[in-house]
């Protein structure tokens, strides 16, 4: 349980998937530039990264034990399928969410995130509950880190900016501030 | 399946083709003008991960140009008998095949670089640059277009891993190659390998690329009056 917890814990903040081990940069950087966005865009990935956890599990115990160098290409089309899947079912029962989410929901396919989850549950040799700890806290993580880059950029948005930082520059060393807020969370794992 | 319906030599009647150019430029674009890092912004996430110390920065962005070439070629050839609907599946397919291929070839021969890159190798897969090129360009021209466009976006990503992982390296443990060479008088800034200096080295290369395009912008303003 105590186990558990400290995954849990250590994903959300120590480790974070997307400041602490760059993971899932490109949503990072590409569509937050609206908090509501951030919300919805982090909902559908700890949805698709519970799943996925739920599927390497599958594999690893029953078909890449025996066939180690299929595990690039066995996790990507299981991502990718399970992406499919997810976005059907959800418009056939959901089509509230489905309409909310929206273009999200198939470029999680090629989200980093995903597939480095898959990777490390794999290294790591988490079991069944670790795993699916272990994605719900890199899906909050996630979600949190896009709500706190949406907000900022929504502030620098009516900032008097100079010139040569209305691009992407000043983005990136506002992140470097926030990845240098969270290694703060740093310590909490040595005691 | 699309039924191939023209002949080799119609490139123009692509919808969405990339407009006819010679073969250097396609090799040069990449290296500069639309380099993948700093200018696309594509790829982000190996160029930020592996990039504190030049060993690793220039093996992932080798292992990148590999996959990239490769795939590229590959989906160049196979464009007419990808079918429209399973395009996507198809390339990434096509591209976790070259991974695992370079993937196994690093870690039987420099298995401590093959070691530090750890997950990163593998998640080459999921590097937006490699689908990106296959989407928009080698999936609709020839196969030496796309070989040449595939060549230079790899060259512009290992310049700009190599640019980003030597400042890191440097500043951050005063050394280059793993070998000491600031002497030991140099205090290290410890923040540039961690994961902060990697946004932070990006964010100062962006805002110096801005600063000197909105002086350039001046400069012709003030030519031009």
């Amino acid at each position: 349980m105590n186990n558990l917890a400290w995954i849990f814990l250590s994903t959300v903040l120590v480790n974070n998937f997307t400041l602490a081990m760059f993971l899932g940069l490109c949503p990072f950087f590409g569509v937050t530039s609206k908090v509501g966005n951030a919300w919805r865009l982090g909902a559908a990935n700890t949805f698709v990264l519970l799943i996925t956890a739920i599927s390497v599990w599958l594999l690893n115990t029953f078909v890449l034990a025996r066939t180690p160098y299929l595990r690039t290409i066995a996790f990507i089309v299981v991502i990718a399928s399970t992406v499919q899947i997810v976005e059907m079912v959800i418009k056939k029962f959901v089509p509230v969410l489905f309409r909310e989410l929206g273009i999200y929901l198939p470029l999680i396919t090629t989200n980093c995130a995903i597939l480095g989850l898959a990777l490390f549950q794999t290294s790591r040799g988490y079991g069944f509950a670790e795993g699916l700890v272990f994605a719900l806290g890199a899906g909050l993580g996630l979600t949190l880190a896009l709500i706190l880059m949406g907000s900022i950029r929504e502030r620098i948005e009516v900032a008097d900016v100079p010139a040569m930082a209305r691009g992407m520059g000043l983005v990136l060393v506002v992140a470097s501030c926030l990845s240098m807020a969270f290694m703060g969370f740093a310590g909490m794992g040595t005691s | 399946m699309t039924a191939p319906t023209t002949t080799v030599s119609t490139e123009a009647f692509v919808p969405g083709a990339p407009p006819a150019a010679p073969l250097w430029s396609d090799m040069a674009r990449g290296i500069a003008r639309e380099n993948p890092v700093f200018v696309q912004m594509l790829g982000l996430c190996p160029a930020m991960a592996v990039s504190n110390m030049l060993t690793n920065g220039l093996a992932m962005g080798i292992a990148t140009t590999f996959v990239l070439t490769a795939s590229s070629f590959m989906i160049s050839i196979l464009r007419r008998y990808i079918a429209t609907e399973v395009r996507i599946t198809a390339y990434v397919l096509t591209i976790a095949t070259f991974v695992t291929v370079a993937d196994l070839i690093l870690a039987a021969t420099f298995p401590v670089i093959s070691e530090a890159l750890g997950p990163f190798v593998p998640l080459i897969v999921v590097n937006c640059l490699i689908l990106g090129r296959a989407e928009a360009f080698a999936s609709k021209v020839r196969p030496v277009r796309a070989l040449a466009d595939a060549l230079g976006m790899g060259a512009g990503f290992t310049l700009a891993l190599s640019t980003l992982s030597t400042i890191r390296e440097l500043l951050g443990s005063g050394s280059l190659f793993g070998f000491n060479v600031l002497g030991p008088a140099f205090e290290p800034w410890v923040v540039m390998v961690m994961p902060a200096g990697g946004f932070l080295t990006l964010g100062l290369v962006l805002l110096l690329m801005g600063w000197y395009g909105t002086l350039k912008a001046q400069r012709a303003k003030a030519a031009a009056a």
